[in-house]
Formats: C-alpha cells, sequence, structure tokens
C-alpha cells in the first residue's frame, strides 16, 4: 500500500495528539484519521448514514480485549470497520466477491477504552453508506 | 373503534377508580388498624389467566425490615418519572395516604416509627401462604421469578444456595431467569440447573466460545392456561460478567440482545402465541426502552432494579409490573386473554406483611431444617445499633457508612469503597445486630476485603465509571446497581453531565484537603470482580468492627454533594 504525504500528515498529526493530549486531541487525531482512511475508502464519494449497513456490537463490552462484533451490508461489495478510539483506528477491509452468499462479516476485536466503531459499505449501486455503535468498556463491578 | 391501547389504559383506570390494585382501601385500613390477611388477599378473580410475580428475593427466608429508597434519580427520558419517584412524591402519585400501610411499604419516610407499628415484612413462609391462597382463586396460575433467588444471606452461602432451592422447589414455580445466581460459579449453576423441577429460561444466555445459544437454558417455554397458549421468554441479567466476576462463569456471555428477543416474540407469535411474557431481569430502565423496541410482548416481568410499583407501567402496548425486593412483595395479575390477543387486566403489588399473613407451615417447617445446623451462629448477638441501618438509595446508606467505617479502621486505610448494591434488608434503632443481620448485607461468594494503593486520578476514574454505569443517559449503557459507597472520600457529582465531568471536588475527609491526582492513597474495599483478590472477607471485618465498639451509632453522611437533580 502506498502512503501518500497526506496520509502521512495525517497519522502523525493523529499521532502526535495521542501522546500529548487525552480525551479531545486523542478524539480530533481519530476524526482526520477516519477522514483520511474513509476517503481512501470511498475516494471522495459522499458518504450518508443508511439502513443498508447494520453494525451488531454489545453495548457494554464485557472485556475490552475482546469484542464480538458482526457488520452485515446485504449487496455491498466491501466495506471497511474503524474503531475511533483505538490508537490504530483501522480494524478490517473486507471485499465480497460475486458469489459470496451473505455480505457479512463477524469477528473479535480489542478496543482501548469507550468508543464508537463506525462500518462504511459499498452498496450494489455504488453508494457509500456509514453505520456506527458506540460501545462502552467499564472497569466493572456493582451490580444490583 | 377501540384500539388495544385503549382497552389496557380503561383497564388501569378502572383498576384505581375500583380499588382493585388496593391501594386506596390500605390507606382507609390504615385508620382503623385493622390489616388483615384477607384485606391484603382480597382480589376479584378476573379473565382466564393469572400470573403470580416475584424477584429479587435474596435468600431472604425470614421476615426482615426494608426501607425504599429515598434517592433513586432518574437521567434522559427517565428524569422525574416512575421508578425515579420516592417519598412524598410517591404516595402523591398513587393517592398513598400518610401513616397507612402503604406508605410503610412503599416510601422511606418515618421508616423507624411505621416499622415498629406495621412490623417486619417478607418470609417465604408468609409468601408461601400468599401464593396458596392466589392458587385457590385460580389453580393454575403461573408462578414466575425473576431472578436474584440464590443469592444473599448466611444460609445461603453455606448451603451453595441449597436452603433457597430446597425452599423454593416447595413454592413451585413455573420458570425463572437468572443473575447472582451465577455467582455461585458455573459449576454449581449447572447442578442446580439440571436439577429443577421448572423451566430455566434466558434467551440472552450465550455461550462463550461459539457465541451461540448456551445448553442447559431455553430462550422460552410454553403453558396452556385458561384456554390460552402463553409463551414464557426468559431475559438473564445482561451485564453479569461486568457487573460481577466474569471468572467464576467463563463459559458464558451475555448482553441485552434485543434483536434476538424480538425474534423470538415473532417465532412464538407465528407458533400461535395468545399471550407473550417477558420474565426479565434488565431491570426497569431496560425493560422500558426494550418494550419500545421489542414490539408484541404482553408483558415484562421486571427484575434486578428492587422496584416496587403499585401499578403497571404503559410502553405501547405492553405492561411493564415491578415486585420490589427480599421476599417484600408479590405482585398478582389476573389477564383477559382473548383470540391471541390480551384484553384486559387486573393487577395487585401484594405487600407481604409478615405480622398479617400467616406463615404456611410446610415451607416454615422446609426453612427450619435448613437452617437448624446454622441456628446457634446466625443468632450470635454481636453487637446493636442506635441507627436506623439501610442500604437503598443512589449514594450512601447508613448500612455502607458502617461497612466503610470497618473497612478504614480494621484494614487501616485512608477510603474505603463498598459496592452499590441494591440488597440487604435495614435494621431499626435499638435492634441487636446478630451475625445473620451482617452477613445479609454482605453474603456473597467473593467477599474479600482487599487493601491496596489507588492514585488519586485512578480514584476519580473509578467513581466516573461507576457513576456511569448508573446516570448515563441510554438505559442499556447501564448496569443498575447503586453508586459506589465510599468512606473517608468525599466528592460533589452532576448527574446530568457525560462521563469525566460527573465528579468534582474529590476531597480526603480526614484532613479536609483536596484529592492530589499524582498521590497515592490506602484503599480497601470489598467485592472486587478481580480474580485473585486477597483478604479477610468482608463480613468478619464487619463483625470485629461492631464487636469493637458494642453499640453502633451512624451520623448523617454529608460527604456526597448531588447536583442537576
Amino acid at each position: 500500500m502506498n502512503i501518500t504525504r497526506r496520509q502521512t500528515l495525517f497519522v502523525s498529526v493523529g499521532a502526535a495528539a495521542f501522546f500529548a493530549m487525552p480525551a479531545f486531541a486523542r478524539r480530533l487525531g481519530a476524526e482526520l484519521d477516519l477522514e483520511a482512511r474513509t476517503n481512501e475508502f470511498t475516494e471522495g464519494a459522499e458518504v450518508v448514514d443508511g439502513d443498508g449497513v447494520v453494525i451488531k456490537a454489545p453495548e457494554i463490552a464485557e472485556n475490552g480485549n475482546t469484542v464480538p462484533i458482526e457488520v452485515s451490508a446485504p449487496g455491498a461489495s466491501a466495506l471497511i470497520v474503524m474503531a475511533l478510539g483505538n490508537p490504530n483506528p483501522g480494524v478490517v477491509r473486507v471485499a465480497f466477491g460475486p458469489l459470496a452468499a451473505s455480505q457479512s462479516v463477524s469477528t473479535r476485536i480489542r478496543l482501548a477504552g469507550t468508543q464508537d466503531v463506525v462500518a462504511i459499505a459499498k452498496m450494489a449501486d455504488g453508494t457509500f453508506q456509514r453505520a456506527s455503535a458506540t460501545v462502552k468498556v467499564t472497569i466493572g463491578g456493582c451490580g444490583g | 373503534m377501540i384500539s388495544r391501547r385503549d382497552f389496557l389504559q380503561t383497564s388501569m383506570a378502572a383498576s384505581a377508580i375500583v380499588g382493585a390494585s388496593g391501594f386506596g382501601n390500605w390507606a382507609r385500613l390504615a385508620a382503623q388498624q385493622s390489616l388483615t390477611q384477607d384485606q391484603l388477599l382480597q382480589f376479584d378473580t378476573f379473565g382466564n389467566v393469572s400470573l403470580i410475580h416475584m424477584c429479587d428475593l435474596h435468600a431472604q427466608l425470614k421476615p426482615i425490615y426494608f426501607r425504599e429508597p429515598e434517592v433513586n434519580i432518574g437521567v434522559g427520558d427517565n428524569r422525574g418519572v416512575v421508578p425515579h419517584i420516592t417519598g412524598a412524591d410517591f404516595r402523591a402519585l398513587y393517592g398513598i395516604e400518610d401513616g397507612s400501610p402503604s406508605h410503610y411499604a412503599l416510601t422511606y419516610n418515618d421508616f423507624s416509627a411505621l416499622a415498629k407499628a406495621y412490623g417486619k415484612v417478607g418470609g417465604l413462609d408468609r409468601v408461601a401462604t400468599v401464593v396458596k391462597a392466589i392458587r385457590a382463586d385460580r389453580p393454575d396460575a403461573l408462578l414466575l421469578d425473576a431472578g436474584d433467588t440464590w443469592h444473599g444471606s448466611y444460609g445461603c452461602y453455606h448451603t451453595q444456595g441449597q436452603d433457597v432451592v430446597n425452599a423454593m422447589n416447595l413454592l413451585k414455580p413455573d420458570a425463572m431467569t437468572f443473575h447472582w445466581e451465577f455467582t455461585l460459579g458455573s459449576d454449581r449453576v449447572r447442578e442446580i440447573v439440571d436439577g429443577l423441577p421448572f423451566a430455566a429460561l434466558g434467551q440472552n444466555i450465550f455461550d462463550a466460545e461459539w457465541d451461540e445459544p448456551a445448553e442447559g437454558f431455553e430462550p422460552y417455554t410454553w403453558f396452556e392456561r385458561g384456554g390460552a397458549k402463553i409463551a414464557v421468554i426468559g431475559q438473564a441479567f445482561p451485564y453479569m460478567p461486568i457487573a460481577n466476576p466474569g471468572w467464576m462463569f467463563p463459559e458464558y456471555t451475555f448482553g441485552i440482545r434485543d434483536e434476538r428477543m424480538q425474534e423470538l416474540v415473532d417465532e412464538v407469535r407465528s407458533a400461535g402465541a395468545d399471550l407473550v411474557v417477558c420474565l426479565s431481569h434488565n431491570g426497569f430502565d431496560v425493560d422500558r426502552k426494550m418494550a419500545g423496541v421489542v414490539s408484541g410482548i404482553d408483558i415484562i416481568l421486571s427484575g434486578h432494579t428492587h422496584d416496587a410499583l403499585p401499578e403497571p407501567l404503559l410502553v405501547g402496548e405492553t405492561l411493564i409490573i415491578a415486585s420490589g425486593s427480599n421476599g417484600k412483595f408479590i405482585s398478582r395479575i389476573d389477564l383477559d386473554v382473548q383470540g391471541g390477543r390480551m384484553m384486559g387486566f387486573r393487577h395487585k403489588l401484594i405487600p407481604i406483611f409478615s405480622d398479617v399473613i400467616e406463615p404456611d407451615a410446610e415451607m416454615a417447617a422446609q426453612i427450619a431444617e435448613d437452617r437448624a445446623p446454622y441456628e446457634a451462629d446466625l443468632r450470635e448477638v454481636i453487637g446493636t445499633t442506635d441507627s436506623l441501618l439501610y442500604r437503598r438509595g443512589n449514594f450512601n446508606g447508613t448500612w455502607d457508612d458502617l461497612i466503610c467505617d470497618a473497612l478504614l479502621s480494621q484494614r487501616d486505610a485512608e477510603i474505603a469503597l463498598s459496592p452499590g448494591v441494591r440488597w440487604g434488608p435495614s435494621l431499626l434503632p435499638g435492634q441487636e445486630i446478630t451475625r445473620e443481620d451482617i452477613w445479609n448485607v454482605t453474603s456473597m461468594s467473593y467477599p474479600e476485603a482487599y487493601r491496596t494503593e489507588m492514585t488519586g486520578e485512578f480514584l476519580k476514574i473509578v467513581l466516573e465509571d461507576v457513576a456511569d454505569n448508573l446516570f448515563n443517559p441510554d438505559p442499556y449503557y447501564q448496569q443498575g446497581g447503586d453508586m459506589v459507597r465510599t468512606g473517608g472520600l468525599g466528592y460533589r457529582i452532576d448527574v446530568t453531565k457525560p462521563q469525566g465531568e460527573r465528579i468534582n471536588d474529590l476531597t480526603l475527609l480526614a484532613t479536609g484537603e483536596a484529592i492530589d491526582p499524582a498521590r497515592s492513597y490506602v484503599v480497601a474495599g470489598w467485592a472486587s470482580v478481580n480474580e485473585g483478590t486477597e483478604g479477610p472477607p468482608i463480613w468478619d471485618v464487619v463483625e470485629a468492627h461492631i464487636r469493637a465498639l458494642g453499640t453502633v451509632t451512624v451520623a448523617p453522611n454529608t460527604s456526597v454533594i448531588v447536583e442537576g437533580v
């Protein structure tokens, strides 16, 4: 994969922010990274929030080190999944061939903390749709 | 044309007017000081199906006192609505007269005085009498237990739940679901469940390795009653491995899984269900949200958050029933189910006044038999309390203040943390504190009282984390406990803020100084969900503390300032 100069800039901005300042700056870094990754996947096409892509993830993770997620996007030809609060937000990029029986993928991912997991799918008609789910990672304890 | 929702609302109004819920009557009875068992049980049998709901017994087989919460804050859409209404506001909402038995049963004010007048509540032998009376009216009434049953007492701990299982088997439930039961460990849970003479339900109990429905727990079961096909779908507590030690039951995973709930509702509807009941340990706010997300559930019998509501809550076309905790109440719901639809209902939250309801002899004998080996230990008097000891409430209760004091003095710590669980009965001023009383508020399978160091920064993270589990505006992100209790540590909390901004002005009470994020503090606590936690069991710590004091007095706690209410 070729890393463009623009991406390199984003990556370094993101990394600097991650080490320098918590929360706000890290979110900003992730947003920039999200934008870069999204643009790379969509080649600049518009992305809309849509029902065509569905994320199944726990509201509260039982174990942040291995969180089961499932993304389905019937008819899609490709999708990407990003964990916005992770130091490296990229999770997976999937291409579905014409013989794929269903356009759905499930895996387990590691989450550094409470954050949004975002999936973008390239639909059958070539448009892009996005879904997101908040997964809380908690210390736990104190159940009633 | 009148819609089904209108039918249900009309039923609700009729209940309130004629006093079928019993509440208007109680107030009048109070004036006469003549509450009788017949009046508590009075119910005009209705329709063709009866349900009996119980939940959150927490192994309280004997009568106890239980003070309802003073502080129960709702956030987001749940701000200021039931069950987040307490005290005088609660009484005004339901038309409950001050000083009446229902005032005593359902609200916290004047608790000590009213407790002396009206006596203890609960006791499974009294519950048995009520259940038998309902079955005399309607022999095929369904008894459904929403869980948190095999946990919470000296006897339950020492018999690994067997004393409660024996007593409950005598009560003959038709189905149950689960939460604290799993803290017995998965081997023991499976052992008990394998021998249960009734259905063990949980559509959200999954195998952790394969993420598929776990063996041994059915998602739902069928009953045929009064010519109606009834599906009862179970919903276990969704966040067990987070709120409790997941290492004790590593084979299982849970979650809310409302998509699967919808699939199952559709499945039982297409298989001809006339009535769909969800037996749930979600907690009230989660059930309210789920009722709006999942369509086709007629009734949610709700447990976990220990709320006692004298009327069902109607969400869309779903009724939610909440029946309290610690054996203090059961609910009876009579339904008219016609042609695949619930067309009307009659409901009564029955308070188990122990001095009014005759104990069932068979159940009393069963409980006595299982207590016999421990009776001397249970009854040993450790001290006396001058103060009302209670736990329930979003922030510190006096029982927890006492437990935190015990941790500070017995474990030589600067700060104490005690879990915000909602179980644990109350003691009245002047009462002796027995070993049984101490175990009733501490008994669990991970009782180690740890002593460790935490930085000020980490303490803030812990408080923020727990606060979000209680005050996240989306109920699906809540775990249903109360706020962690603190000893030696004061703070200010704004419940309306997002996580990370709720907790401010952390103060070390011993010096009055602000907590330094960089400094390490010696912290003692108990009920850690981490494997390998070391320390003496919390009941020994509390017993030693009370023994040393002789007589316990707990001053009002002013160290937590709550804002945004």
